[in-house]
């Protein structure tokens, strides 16, 4: 396939890697932001090739992940309101809320579809008046333009039974509460390349200089996970902090004018809970005032929590610690044994793009591994 | 979730600002996608397609200048630039 085959030639990624391993002249420590990275470094042995010149941090790059474990539970209550379909992305439905996931929402007769896209959604709501079509708007600014497209859509199609349960967040001030934390050991990010092919990458500049952190927007093919790395080592060997850009054949500067007008129309930046991280100031997009009516949270009179929300969930899964990159997912005591993408503790090891679920697929120790096959 | 994939534009179906649609070819198949984002994206242009939207366009020149810098490294250039080898801190890895 044309813009993907090239960037996994393993003759390049070898020089590379012997490239990035020649620069380095000590261990580096850096966070790929996006959980679709984490994915590809460790899917393609990336991390373990670069394991003595740089320590991975992963990020909170997976929206499923941090999708609060308090709006999973308000799209079950709409699945099972009578005259409601709730409609999502794939993989949410197997993450387990307080009260079960959407999966199960559906196995007590709620209705819940799968849709690969909000446009959908907004299609089922105009073959359907007699439905209330909300759609489970979940994910960064890569997802957004698309939800926004749809409420612009129901907005001009006149159509009053179609709205959306907002949970989007923003990558941008996560990244700042990353480097804010007391003991923050990351040092250079991976940027989400997707994200700034929407956003673009100048908003980045006052970060890496405020926490002298190169931040380099990196792609999700090998080759394109190694040009980020080499472009950090690059800049932390030399004492630089600045943004770069190495994903240039998807981002512009400015990222998509047309997207960011799309969203600064139709959304506005709030404060958002990250479930694991607690509350991200400015870490979610919001309706706008105009477009209030197909904001399924104002729609079906949901009360606004007043309570503080936990930042833990109440299972004891570890995610937030995982997510904040301070623990591995092999170290956590249930990683494998309570916890598997069969049956998952938490967010992470249900996503595709979570951490935990990457090192069960690809990373399994080889004991757990033969334990398996002998059960078998 | 945060996955695009690239696609060619094989033909333009409805070129209204707000429903902006194209036939898009991708991993095997051709779909319609809402191009309202990337009007003015030609067709045989590729575009990034996330959630049955396109997201943005692909730069063919700078996809080959990635691909072009990155086969030069181990040629010639390359080695002269890396014969004088950064000075290690005491006790690193060899």
């Amino acid at each position: 396939m044309k813009y993907v085959d090239e960037y996994r030639d393993p003759h390049l990624a070898r020089r590379m890697i012997a490239d990035i391993r020649r620069r380095a002249t000590r261990r580096w420590t850096i966070m790929e932001v996006c959980g679709g990275q984490t994915h590809g470094l460790l899917r393609h042995g990336i991390e373990e090739e670069l394991a003595d010149v740089v320590e991975t941090i992963h990020g909170p790059g997976c929206p499923v992940c941090v999708t609060h474990a308090d709006a999973i539970d308000f799209a079950c209550e709409l699945a099972r309101t009578p005259g409601c379909a709730l409609a999502s992305f794939g993989d949410m439905l197997r993450v387990p809320a307080s009260r079960g996931s959407l999966l199960d929402a559906r196995a007590a007769g709620g209705a819940v579809r799968a849709a690969y896209s909000p446009l959908d959604a907004v299609r089922l709501a105009q073959r359907d008046p007699n439905l209330q079509v909300v759609f489970f708007a979940v994910g960064f600014e890569t997802t957004a333009p698309a939800t926004a497209l749809a409420v612009r859509q129901a907005a001009a199609l006149g159509l009053d039974n179609f709205s959306m349960l907002v949970a989007h967040v923003r990558v941008q001030p996560a990244m700042e509460a990353v480097l804010a934390s007391p003991g923050n050991r990351v040092q250079a990010f991976l940027a989400a390349g997707h994200v700034c092919a929407v956003m673009g990458c100048e908003s980045y500049a006052s970060l890496a200089e405020r926490y002298r952190a190169p931040i380099v927007v990196t792609g999700f093919e090998p080759l394109d996970l190694l040009a980020g790395m080499a472009a950090c080592v690059r800049q932390l060997e030399a004492g630089e902090a600045h943004v770069e850009n190495r994903y240039a054949r998807s981002v512009r500067p400015a990222g998509n004018p047309a997207a960011r007008r799309l969203l600064e129309e139709t959304f506005e930046a709030c404060d958002r809970p990250w479930r694991g991280m607690g509350v991200v100031a400015a870490g979610g997009l919001r309706l706008r005032d105009e477009y209030r009516r197909f904001d399924a949270e104002f729609r079906f009179r949901r009360p606004a929590s007043a309570v503080a929300l936990p930042a833990v969930d109440a299972n004891d899964c570890l995610a937030g610690e995982v997510l904040a990159g301070r623990l591995k997912p092999t170290a956590c005591p249930h990683f494998g044994s309570a916890c598997t993408p069969e049956t998952p503790r938490g967010a992470p090891m249900v996503s595709s793009e979570g951490a935990c679920a990457a090192y069960f697929r690809y990373r399994r120790p080889a004991a757990a591994v033969a334990g398996e096959e002998v059960a078998r | 979730m945060c996955l695009a994939v690239p696609g060619k534009i094989v033909r333009w179906t409805d070129r209204d600002p707000l429903f902006a649609q194209a036939e898009v070819e991708f991993e095997g198949l051709r779909r319609p996608c809402h191009m309202a984002c990337v009007t003015d994206a030609l067709e045989g242009d590729y575009v990034l397609i996330h959630a049955g939207v396109a997201i943005a366009r692909l730069d063919a020149a700078e996809a080959q200048r990635l691909l072009d810098d990155l086969s030069r490294l181990g040629t010639a250039a390359a080695e002269e630039f890396a014969v004088d080898p950064p000075a290690r801190e005491p006790g690193a890895r060899p």
